[in-house]
């Protein structure tokens, strides 16, 4: 029994941590889109502000990016879901002897770094290019068009993975059944075997949307004019990133609670539906009289999709009126009495020391004038101690600029450092 | 009700590389008839059957419907509907979607095939199912609708390949009576493939039997049973008792065998192969269970046979009487149950007396192995 209950408790800490491993970090940065700090970071808890959500809308190079990501994304789901299918159906066909091998070749772009099928999708179009006689502006060399290509090489090769493994289960009966009944190739493919694989394509046209909005390592050589979001995050990271892109981050990880939950939600309904259809009596059905059961009835996904549902509205309406401004000033007003005061203590010692030198120097006047290294006081910033008012020696009176903020430098440029040498 | 489309095959081989699944078959078909082709799972009467309903090319010989050559007419194009053995119910169409399938590849209009589905579900008793999904269904039900969607199509020839064998018993007798019901209906050519003789004879108007790729014989249930023409049509088609031996003297269509366990029994030379059976041939005697009666014990004679019983079986209507047989298998007796009893013989011999008539008298051959 106590065996049981430790094993118990030592499930619940392992489930704790996973989640906390698996979560943690999306929560964090969640938070970090609400805070006022203009450097992501969810403690101190500062201001509850909307200010990065707003921000991110004014961004022009990210607002592009997404719609470039969408453009690209759109085009490689349409690509790669057609090479899958295409793929799939030809490894179903295909002679047995030939199915290992072509499997295999077929596989292989998965296996093959994305650099380079970046490169070498950049390369091979570009000599085609060349040879067909055309300009460097020309579709072929399309940004667009290359990160499709590029992507769609390995993309197809999911989309295929996923197709297969539905069409393993189809039955081959059902197209001789559709033959026999008189309908043509086209026919049977159209109204028999899609309608079989419409959940698969559906599972492989959402893969290979998110793999193609994720992707950075081919897109880096083929975007081109158009750069995809990933691309513009990348760029915007090397110049120090602001809450905006956590605020992004925020957004898509509510689209995927929304996908996920109406997706559970509408699983869940269809079994309900169908157990209502199992118990149901003839007449019911032919009536139309069958009372499905309601949407939100005994179907938990469908009970949280609409909380959360409100809940954003309800924050985006809190958003629309809430203004964190009085709070930042307050924040803002509370920084500059710390600061000042600090600077008060430091000028108040730097004061003792003058007094003090002065009264040694009174007694030693030969010895050189030495300036005091003792530690200074942190602003517990992160950033080294570089814009504590303290470290400037000169001036001290002067208050120093607000927003300590953005800047990766460390301790480097310490003038403190400077002269311990 | 019409004459229907018959069906011809000609000359039919199918090969599959090495391997011959068809040799030579000549079949006719009559328009209208119930046609069988009873025969051991991989006997090559699936392969017929595609070969009729155009999902494979015959290698050499023709298949003709209603007197044309089907030679490169693909399954979509033939005047045939198959019902196949899993019945490959569209899984996602409703059943009236399922039942009108041919009328929508059309291009039907929608209400004219709900019409049509509700006909047909009349039809088939399913009243008001049409907007069930197959999955909902139970097994009779399905092969009602599976039955439903091929006569939708209007052929002129259904083809069943096995369409019963999923079922269970009960049901299987029952659809047995309906589907001969439904084609006495809908008055069109059944072509239909079985392993279970009892489907075959009740059914048919006629059945082929077929072993490894050969057509042994062809003909009415009744002649199938009563006149056998090979040794395998004898053994498959019903139970039967074999006596082997060798012909020791013809006389007429009757034949005298001298058999290796019985001695010299009397039987009637099967029709198909009178004339060819020799003095001094490996020949096969079949005596059917039912055909025997009671004798006086030790009775000497070219119709009486003396064996011991190993054990009776009590059936209601009959006895089932196993008595030692040939080369360790038992020979089976049925007789009407009349209130006596057989307890008392069992362990002692028993003579058995059969009229010649009933006794069939064929070439040594391959016997079905069951």
């Amino acid at each position: 029994m106590k065996n049981f209950s430790l094993m118990r408790i030592s499930i619940w800490v392992y489930l704790a941590l996973f989640f906390a491993y698996l979560l943690g970090p999306l929560v964090i940065m969640s938070v970090t889109a609400f805070n006022s700090p203009g450097f992501p970071r969810a403690a101190p808890w500062e201001c509850l502000t909307f200010e990065w959500f707003s921000a991110l809308f004014q961004d022009e190079r990210i607002l592009n990016g997404i719609k470039n990501s969408v453009l690209v994304g759109i085009g490689t789901v349409i690509l790669s879901v057609a090479m899958g299918l295409a793929g799939a159906l030809m490894l179903t066909q295909i002679w047995p002897k030939l199915r290992a091998t072509y499997y295999t070749i077929i596989i292989a772009p998965i296996l093959v770094p994305g650099v380079v099928i970046g490169i070498s999708t950049l390369v091979f179009w570009d000599r085609v290019n060349r040879m067909l006689g055309l300009d460097a502006d020309s579709f072929l060399s399309s940004g667009l068009f290359l990160t499709v290509i590029g992507q769609s090489t390995f993309i197809a090769s999911y989309c295929m993975l996923v197709l297969v493994a539905r069409l393993q289960r189809y039955d081959n009966a059902l197209t001789e059944a559709a033959l026999d009944l008189g309908a043509s190739h086209a026919q049977t493919f159209r109204k028999v075997l899609l309608p079989f694989m419409r959940p698969a394509i559906a599972s492989a046209a959402v893969l290979a949307f998110l793999a193609s909005f994720e992707n950075y390592n081919t897109t880096t050589f083929t975007f081109g004019e158009y750069p995809t979001l990933t691309i513009e995050l990348a760029q915007k990271v090397r110049y120090g990133i602001t809450p905006a892109i956590s605020a992004l981050a925020f957004i898509i990880v509510l689209l995927t609670v929304f996908a996920a939950l109406f997706n559970e939600a509408k699983i869940r309904r269809q079994e309900l539906v169908a157990a209502a259809r199992k118990t149901a009596t003839v007449e019911e059905l032919e009536t139309g009289k069958l009372r499905l059961p309601g949407f939100l009835s005994s179907n938990t996904a469908a009970v949280l999709l609409v909380v959360v549902a409100m809940a954003t509205i309800a924050v985006v309406g809190t958003a629309t009126v809430y203004s964190p401004a009085q709070c930042i000033a307050d924040v803002k007003e509370t920084k500059r009495l710390e600061t000042e005061l600090r600077i008060q203590e430091l000028l108040q010692r730097r004061a003792d020391e003058a007094a003090r030198r002065a009264a040694e120097e009174g007694e030693q006047s030969d010895q050189a004038p030495a300036t005091d290294a003792t530690p200074k006081p942190s602003n517990d910033s992160g950033f080294g101690n570089v814009f504590n008012p303290g470290t400037l020696q000169d001036g001290g009176t002067e208050t120093p600029e607000e927003e300590p903020e953005n800047s990766g430098s460390g301790g480097v440029f310490d003038p403190g450092n400077l002269q311990s040498n | 009700m019409s004459a229907g489309v018959g069906v011809n095959l000609e000359n039919l081989w199918i090969r599959f590389g090495d391997f011959v699944a068809v040799r030579d078959a000549n079949v006719n078909i009559n328009g209208g008839d119930f046609f069988s082709f009873l025969g051991p799972s991989g006997c090559g009467k699936t392969t017929i059957l595609r070969a009729v309903s155009g999902f494979l090319e015959p290698s050499e010989g023709n298949v003709l419907i209603g007197g044309n050559n089907m030679k490169g007419i693909g399954p979509n194009k033939r005047p045939t509907a198959l019902i196949f053995q899993n019945l490959a119910l569209f899984p996602l169409m409703k059943v009236w979607e399922n039942i009108t399938f041919s009328m929508e590849i059309k291009g039907a209009s929608a209400k004219e095939r709900r019409k049509r589905a509700d006909e047909l579900l009349d039809m088939i008793a399913l009243t008001g199912q049409g907007d069930k999904l197959p999955a909902e269904l139970s097994g009779g039900q399905k092969q009602r609708v599976a039955i439903a969607r091929a006569l939708c199509a209007e052929p002129d020839v259904l083809l069943l390949d096995e369409p019963l064998s999923a079922l269970d018993l009960k049901l299987r007798q029952h659809m047995r009576s309906e589907l001969r019901e439904i084609q006495k209906r809908v008055g069109i050519t059944f072509i239909y493939i079985t392993h279970d003789q009892g489907e075959a004879l009740t059914m048919s108007d006629n059945v082929a039997v077929m072993r490894a790729g050969v057509i042994d014989q062809i003909g009415d249930g009744k002649t199938i049973y009563n006149d056998p023409s090979t040794a395998f049509a004898a053994s498959f088609v019903g139970e039967n008792n074999v006596f082997r031996g060798t012909v020791k003297k013809v006389i007429g269509n009757e034949v005298m065998i001298n058999t290796n366990r019985s001695g010299d029994l009397m039987a009637r030379i099967s029709s198909n192969n009178v004339g060819k059976m020799k003095e001094g041939d490996d020949a096969m005697l079949f005596i059917r269970p039912e055909a025997f009666s009671l004798a006086p014990l030790g009775t000497q004679g070219d119709h009486f046979v003396t064996a011991e019983v190993h054990k009776e079986e009590f059936e209601g209507n009959v006895f089932n009487i196993f008595m030692e047989g040939e080369g360790g298998k038992e020979m089976k007796v049925s007789l009407p149950n009349l209130g006596q009893s057989f307890e008392s013989h069992r362990g002692e011999p028993m003579t058995l007396e059969y009229d010649v008539h009933n006794a069939v008298a064929l070439p040594a051959g391959v016997l079905a192995t069951e």
